[in-house]
């Protein structure tokens, strides 16, 4: 209401002017540029926030890659395929503890998942058969309790996908979102409590300028931060990347956008630091623990992996995981790419509806 | 240059405007005066554009505002920061990108004598040096008309007086001037013009020297308290106002009260006699202190 009747204002004294003058009015590139500038100095120059940046995310993975270098579960995992006749002499084997059994609908996706050591044992029960990879131990293990039942035995030989292979995306997906989350969340609500948005509203500077200028900082800094977080890790670390650097990076502009239109979202009208803080976290840890950063989702309740996909992360760190452990192309990742643009929509859309100075 | 019509503004509860209207015109300091929370700030927020009022109308050259007025109007805010992190330099070119044509940056370094922390952080100046930046960003884009809202409030008296000087090398420049302040010397000293407001109304406007003129035919005489005693009459046209530690006499002959004053033998060793000032003004109009 407020703002409509300000623009009311502004059109009408904008109509004496050009059209030139009016598209001036609304977006210049030298204060764009000008608002740029000054946001990026701030980040370079904020030390603490800068390192913390940079090296946390490098500390997790090497963190993870020293504490699970002979992996991580207790549990077996055997994908079930097809239906389970009671009849079947199979059903004990499907009694036994320590196993976590997977019904699973694709089968092709599985028998990759057995190749790459994330699944220790297909069972296909229509057809009788097994998939089982010739170099995991667990398989080397579980294939000898099902040996009884005579299945028909098809061997894989795909090279292992450590914990550390499968967390380096996630980890890189999370630190994108805390940076945009607070990078643009809470900075903007500070400027707004102390003065500086009131001292820039007072200037030709348009919202929309504004607004682009913390996006376009804050994508700026992702990018570089995590391309030297990428660096860094796989110097000491050495992780597994099978796909197309390319695609890898259009991965992280979208998804970084997406999470800075939450940060936008969040910051569009509160005024007191602390409860925006509070947002931002209630937001990202939720999102770190549900976004299938640390741990995969497979197997929870289907409650919880609707849940994970209204979370901007997830789609993020999934498509980034199909480039960096499957080697996915444009095609494979084009719906979680989708997915993200609409959330980034959506969430600027609302944004800068609702967007106040003050 | 400026026109307020019938401004007011409301928060639940509270009308911290309510039917103010006044005309700025141009080339003139017009000073907004009053204690705190009389509706200063607000008022001068709703001219620069950063408050929507609750009804009313603001014309500026004859126009709502709009982008024209952005480009013209240089504002320093009571309470405002600067992106943390950015040196002095820095925030000023930033701030001259944001206008069409701004001052050379060596104009503005000079005028605000800003030279010795040029290179600094921002979050590392004193008081009177941040005022002299947010000074220089006012001027930034030559506007033609300046709003300072409460602009030495906690300054030291030399700073105080620093600044008084660059407001005056403002007016000479020929720029339309809007001030608040709750000193009442700084208004007697810098404007042409001024409204004196108590919770949120106008109750006094006009030239500080007329407005004196008007109210009061009498001058002032202060003794301590404890030299009266209690029981005095005083001649014609002359009353007591006891102020805590002080009395106040205002009386219309000064001579023939400090003739009935020695009669009376008491002591004159810490006697002053003034004209009244603006703060007296202010206590006549609304029979309270600018500062209780």
């Amino acid at each position: 209401m407020r703002e409509a009747k300000a623009n009311r204002s502004c059109l009408a004294y904008s109509s004496h002017h050009s059209v030139w003058d009016l598209t001036q009015n609304i977006m210049s590139i030298r204060r764009f540029l000008a608002a740029l500038q000054a946001r990026n100095l701030e980040f370079l120059r904020d030390r603490t926030a800068l390192g913390w940046n940079l090296i946390m995310p490098v500390l997790i993975v090497m963190g993870f890659a020293f504490a699970f270098t002979t992996g991580q579960e207790e549990l077996y995992k055997v994908g079930l395929f097809g239906e389970t006749d009671t009849e079947q002499p199979i059903q004990a084997f499907l009694q036994t503890r320590y196993v976590e059994f997977i019904e699973i609908e694709e089968l092709d996706k599985t028998i990759e998942k057995v190749d790459r050591h994330q699944i220790d044992l297909l069972l296909d029960l229509n057809n009788q058969r097994y998939w089982v990879n010739s170099t995991s131990p667990k398989g080397y293990l579980l294939e000898k309790v099902v040996a009884p039942y005579q299945f028909e035995r098809v061997a894989l030989s795909g090279s292992e996908i450590r914990y550390v292979d499968w967390v380096v995306p996630g980890v890189l997906g999370m630190n994108i979102m805390f940076s945009a989350l607070f990078g643009v969340g809470y900075v903007i609500v500070r400027y707004r409590k102390n003065g500086v948005l009131k001292r820039l509203r007072a200037t030709p500077l348009s919202a929309f300028e504004f607004i682009s200028a913390q996006i376009a900082s804050r994508l700026l800094m992702i990018v570089t931060v995590t391309t030297l977080v990428y660096l860094g890790t796989d110097l000491l670390v050495d992780f597994r990347m099978t796909g197309s650097y390319w695609l890898l990076l259009l991965i992280l502009i979208v998804g970084a956008l997406s999470m800075i239109s939450v940060g936008l979202l969040v910051a569009a009208r509160i005024t007191s630091e602390e409860a925006a803080n509070g947002l931002l976290n209630l937001i990202s840890w939720p999102m770190m623990l549900l976004s299938g950063v640390w741990f995969s989702l497979e197997g929870s309740h289907p409650l919880v992996q609707n849940l994970a996909l209204a979370l901007p992360l997830t789609h993020m760190v999934d498509a980034a995981r199909a480039v960096m452990i499957e080697g996915a192309g444009i095609k494979e990742v084009a719906a979680p790419l989708l997915s993200l643009c609409l959330f980034t929509l959506c969430f600027v859309t609302i944004g800068s509806k609702s967007f106040r100075w003050e | 240059m400026i026109e307020a019509q019938n401004l007011c503004k409301h928060y639940p509860g509270v009308k911290a405007v309510n039917g103010v209207s006044f005309h700025i015109p141009r080339g003139v300091c017009f000073g907004l005066l009053g204690p705190n929370g009389a509706g200063k700030t607000t008022t001068v927020e709703m001219l620069e554009g950063i408050i929507t009022p609750s009804s009313g109308n603001i014309l500026y050259k004859g126009e709502p505002l709009g982008q024209r007025f952005r480009n013209e109007a240089g504002i320093m805010f009571q309470h405002t920061a600067l992106q943390e992190f950015i040196q002095v330099d820095e925030a000023l070119r930033m701030f001259q990108n944001f206008y069409p044509n701004p001052r050379p940056l060596d104009d503005l370094v000079e005028a605000c004598a800003l030279e010795e922390f040029l290179t600094r952080d921002t979050r590392k100046l004193s008081g009177g040096q941040k005022q002299r930046l947010l000074l220089a960003i006012a001027l930034i884009n030559n506007p033609e008309v300046v709003f300072l809202d409460e602009p030495t409030t906690g300054l030291d008296p030399q700073s105080r007086r620093n600044l008084w000087s660059q407001v005056r090398r403002i007016k000479a420049e020929n720029k339309t001037l809007v001030l608040t302040t709750h000193y009442m010397e700084e208004a007697f000293e810098l404007c042409d013009e001024i409204i004196i407001m108590d919770h949120g109304v106008i109750i006094a406007q006009g030239n500080p020297k007329a407005l004196l003129a008007d109210h009061f035919d009498n001058s002032v005489i202060t003794l301590p308290r404890d030299a009266l005693p209690d029981q005095l009459t005083l001649n014609d046209g002359a009353s007591i106002h006891p102020q805590g530690d002080i009395v106040e006499i205002l009386s219309k002959d000064v001579d023939s009260t400090i003739r009935l004053l020695t009669a009376n033998q008491i002591p004159l060793r810490q006697l002053q006699v003034r004209t009244p000032t603006l703060e007296d003004l202010f206590l006549e109009l609304t029979g309270h202190h600018l500062r209780s």
